[in-house]
C-alpha cells in the first residue's frame, strides 16, 4: 500500500522504533525564541548538558520586541530580562542568535523560511504552536513544549506517537478576492477547533497547487487552530522556485540531488488517509470570525449566528459567551461591526505578499477617523523590502503606523495592546480571549479584509470599497 | 518529574469548552523565566469574577480539575501546565485535550484524564452539588472513582511507566545514543545546517 507524504517524511526521521514505545524522531531543524526557552536552557545546565547540534540550532527574538524605539532600552524590565536571557544562553551554549536590530531578525516562523532553512522533507520544531507553518514546504512541522525544547536541545531527536493522516482537498479556484486566509478560515470553522486533534493535515486539490508558498504558509500556520499539530503542502515547482538561491538552500550537486528527493515527497495514489474533508473553492468568499475561538467565523456576508441555533449543548454556551464577550447581538450583520484597530502582521499574514495586498488597497485613501491601525512586517527584511517597494510611504500616508519587526499585537507580549473593549480587525490567528490585550475583542480577517475594514471602520472587504467608491464622486 | 501514582482529592468543576492556554496562563506571564510562581496568573481573566468557581471558599484546595471539552487548545505554552501544578492541581479530567497541552502534562507529571463526556456531566453533577466529594484518579488501576462513578481510562503504556516512576525523558533516550549517532552518520549532506562550518 502506498503511503501519505505524513508518512514518508516521518519514516525517513525514525531514529530508533521498538515496541510498545514511541518511534524516536531526528529534527533537522530546531528554532528558538526568548518566551519558551529559558527554562529548557536551565534543564541543560542543571544536568550539565550541551545543546547537541547547534549547527541545526538557530534562535530569533520576537514575542516581547518592541516595534517602535528599537535602538533604545527596551523600556519593559521583565521583557528585558527574558530578552537578555535569551542572549546569555546562545552566548554560554553557542546558538546562533538574531536579536533584536540584526537584520535577520524576525518572528521566527517568517526567519526561517526566508533563509531558506525551511525545505521540503525536514522536521521542524520550536516551542511555538505556529511551527505548523513551516509544513508549506512538505516537511513534518511541529510545535512543543519547553520539556521539549530541552529534550532536543539536548538530543536533537523526538519520542513521538506516530499521527493520524487527514486529507484536506480543496478542489477548483478560489474566487477572485478570496485568499488563503478565508479558506483556512473556512476550513477551522468547518471541522472546528478539534476535529484535526491528532491529525496531520495535508491541504491538496487544486487551489492549494495555485497558492504561492507565502499563501501556503498561512494555511499551513493555522492548522494548529483546527487542533491539528501539524499541515503539509507537499512540494512543487512553486515551492523549488521560492527556496533557489536562499541563503541556506542547496547549491549545485547538493541543489540536485535535493530536488530528486524532494520530488518523490508526495502522497501515493493508493495512499490511504485516516479521514478526508473535501472543499470546493467555489463556494468561498471572504470569512471573518465573530467570536472567541478560531472556529467561530462565518462569510462576511453573514450575520451573527443565533446561539440557539446549536444543537450541541456545549457550542451552544460556548457561542452565548463568545457573544457575550465580544458585546454583539445574535443576527446582527457581520459588516455592522465597527472597528477601533486594524492590525496587519504576524506568522500567519506578515509577509511581503500581505502587506503588497493591503498596500493595494489602502494606497490613495485614508484610515478611517477614529481608527489606528498598525501595519508590523513578519521580519526585519519584509520591512526592508517593503521600504524598497515604497509600501510604508503608502501606508503612512493613508494614515496606519509603520512599525518594525516582531509579534506585536498578535498576543500583546509587548505594548502593542488593545484596550479593554476595544475592537480589532486582525490579520494573526487567535481571536481568544484577551489575546490582543485585557478585555480586547479580537476579529480575524485576511489582510485584504483588514485594509478595507481599516478604510471604512467597519469589518469590509474590498468589494464594499469599490461599492463605497462608486457612491462617493471621484478625488474625495 | 514527579511520580504519579494515585491521587484523591476534592474538585473544581469548569464547565466551559475550548479554554485554550491564554485563558489558563495569559501571555504577559510568559515573560517569566522560572517554571515557578505561576499561580496567580491562572484563570487570571475569570478570576477577577468573585463568583468564578476557583474563587468560591468551597473550592480552597482543590486539586483535580473537571472541564469541557477541548481543555488546552492553542499556544504550546507549557507555562499553563506549570500554572495548573503551582495553583495545586495534580490532575485535569476532561472528554478532549489539546494534543501539545496534554504531551506538556504528561512530562511534568499533571495526570490529564480523558473520560467520556457522560461521566465527566455524572462529575459536574456530583462535585456542584456537594463540593467535598471527593475524586480518585488511580494511574496504577487506570481508574476515575468518585460516589457513585466507577470509569476507567486509556493511557498509552509508554506514558504511564514513566509516570508511575516519575521518569526523565531526556535520559531516557540518552540510553540509546548510539542510535542517533548512527542517524546523524548517515544525513543527506544536502540538509541545511544554521551554522557554516
Amino acid at each position: 500500500m502506498g503511503r501519505t507524504l505524513a508518512e514518508k517524511v516521518w519514516d525517513d526521521h525514525v531514529v530508533r522504533r521498538a515496541e510498545g514505545e514511541p518511534d524516536l524522531l531526528f529534527i533537522d531543524l530546531h528554532l528558538l525564541h526568548e518566551v519558551t526557552s529559558p527554562q529548557a536552557f536551565d534543564g541543560l545546565r542543571k544536568n550539565g548538558r550541551p545543546v547537541r547540534r547547534l549547527d541545526l540550532t538557530i534562535a530569533t527574538e520576537d514575542h516581547n520586541t518592541p516595534t517602535l524605539d528599537i535602538d533604545k532600552p527596551i523600556a519593559d524590565p521583565v521583557s528585558r530580562v527574558q530578552l537578555e536571557t535569551l542572549r546569555k544562553n546562545c552566548a554560554e551554549f553557542g546558538v546562533r542568535l538574531h536579536q533584536l536590530g540584526d537584520v535577520e531578525q524576525g518572528v521566527v516562523h517568517v526567519v526561517g523560511p526566508q533563509l531558506g532553512l525551511t525545505q521540503p522533507g525536514m522536521t521542524v520544531v520550536c516551542g511555538d504552536s505556529h511551527t505548523s507553518t513551516h509544513g508549506a514546504f512538505g516537511g513534518l512541522a511541529f510545535g512543543i513544549g519547553t520539556s521539549q525544547v530541552e529534550h532536543v536541545l539536548a538530543t536533537q531527536t523526538l519520542p513521538m506517537a506516530r499521527p493520524k493522516t487527514m486529507a484536506i482537498t480543496v478542489n477548483g479556484a478560489l474566487p477572485d478576492g478570496v485568499t488563503a486566509k478565508d479558506l483556512i478560515l473556512a476550513i477551522i470553522a468547518r471541522i472546528g477547533t478539534g476535529g484535526g486533534q491528532g491529525y496531520v493535515l495535508e491541504y491538496r486539490g487544486e487551489a492549494i497547487e495555485k497558492l504561492s508558498m507565502e499563501a501556503r504558509m498561512t494555511i499551513c500556520n493555522m492548522s494548529i487552530e483546527a487542533g491539528a499539530r501539524a499541515g503539509m503542502i507537499a512540494p512543487d515547482e512553486t515551492t523549488f522556485a521560492y527556496l533557489e538561491g536562499r541563503p541556506h538552500a542547496p547549491k549545485g550537486e547538493d541543489w540536485d540531488a535535493a530536488v530528486a528527493y524532494w520530488k518523490t515527497l508526495r502522497s501515493d495514489d493508493d495512499a490511504e488517509f485516516d479521514a478526508e474533508v473535501v472543499i470546493e473553492a467555489a463556494e468561498l468568499s471572504p470569512f471573518v470570525t465573530w467570536g472567541t475561538n478560531p472556529g467561530q467565523g462565518a462569510p462576511l456576508s453573514a450575520a451573527v449566528p443565533d446561539p440557539a441555533s446549536y444543537e450541541d449543548a456545549s457550542e451552544r454556551l460556548a457561542a452565548e459567551k463568545a457573544l457575550e464577550y465580544m458585546g454583539l447581538e445574535a443576527g446582527q450583520e457581520l459588516r455592522s461591526i465597527n472597528v477601533d484597530t486594524v492590525f496587519v502582521g504576524s506568522c500567519t499574514n506578515g509577509r511581503i505578499e500581505d502587506l503588497r495586498a493591503v498596500a493595494d488597497i489602502i494606497k490613495g485613501r485614508k484610515v478611517a477617523d477614529g481608527v489606528r491601525m498598525l501595519v508590523v512586517p513578519g521580519s526585519a527584511r519584509v520591512g526592508l523590502q517593503a521600504v524598497s517597494e515604497g509600501l510604508d510611504v503608502v501606508f503612512k500616508e493613508a494614515g496606519a503606523e509603520w512599525r518594525h519587526a516582531g509579534c506585536s499585537m498578535c498576543l500583546g507580549m509587548n505594548p502593542d495592546q488593545l484596550a479593554p473593549g476595544e475592537r480589532s480587525a486582525s490579520t494573526s490567528n487567535r481571536n481568544f480571549e484577551g489575546r490582543q490585550g485585557k478585555g480586547g475583542r479580537t476579529h480575524l480577517v485576511s489582510p485584504q479584509v483588514a485594509a478595507a475594514t481599516a478604510v471604512l471602520g467597519h469589518l469590509a472587504s474590498p468589494a464594499d470599497l469599490a461599492d463605497a467608491d462608486a457612491r462617493t464622486p471621484a478625488g474625495v | 518529574m514527579e511520580a504519579f501514582t494515585t491521587h484523591t482529592g476534592r474538585a473544581v468543576p469548569l464547565r466551559r469548552s475550548n479554554v485554550d492556554t491564554d485563558q489558563i496562563i495569559p501571555a504577559h506571564w510568559l515573560k517569566k523565566v522560572t517554571r515557578d510562581g505561576f499561580e496567580d496568573g491562572l484563570f487570571e481573566a475569570w478570576r477577577k469574577d468573585p463568583e468564578f468557581v476557583l474563587n468560591r471558599p468551597e473550592r480552597e484546595g482543590a486539586t483535580v480539575l473537571v472541564a469541557g471539552p477541548d481543555f488546552g487548545t492553542g499556544s504550546s505554552r507549557e507555562h499553563a501546565v506549570w500554572a495548573l501544578q503551582n495553583y495545586g492541581f495534580k490532575a485535569v479530567i476532561s472528554s478532549r485535550f489539546a494534543d501539545i497541552f496534554r504531551g506538556n502534562s504528561l512530562k511534568n507529571g499533571l495526570l490529564t484524564v480523558v473520560l467520556d463526556q457522560k461521566i465527566v456531566d455524572a462529575l459536574w453533577e456530583l462535585t456542584e452539588a456537594d463540593p467535598t466529594a471527593g475524586i480518585t484518579v488511580d494511574l496504577q488501576a487506570r481508574e476515575v472513582r468518585a460516589e457513585g462513578v466507577t470509569a476507567s481510562f486509556e493511557l498509552d503504556e509508554n506514558s504511564r511507566w514513566r509516570l508511575l516512576n516519575g521518569l526523565d525523558d531526556i535520559s531516557i533516550t540518552l540510553q540509546n545514543e548510539a542510535d542517533i549517532a548512527t542517524y546523524e552518520a548517515k544525513r543527506p549532506s544536502f540538509k541545511p545546517r544554521t551554522l557554516t562550518a
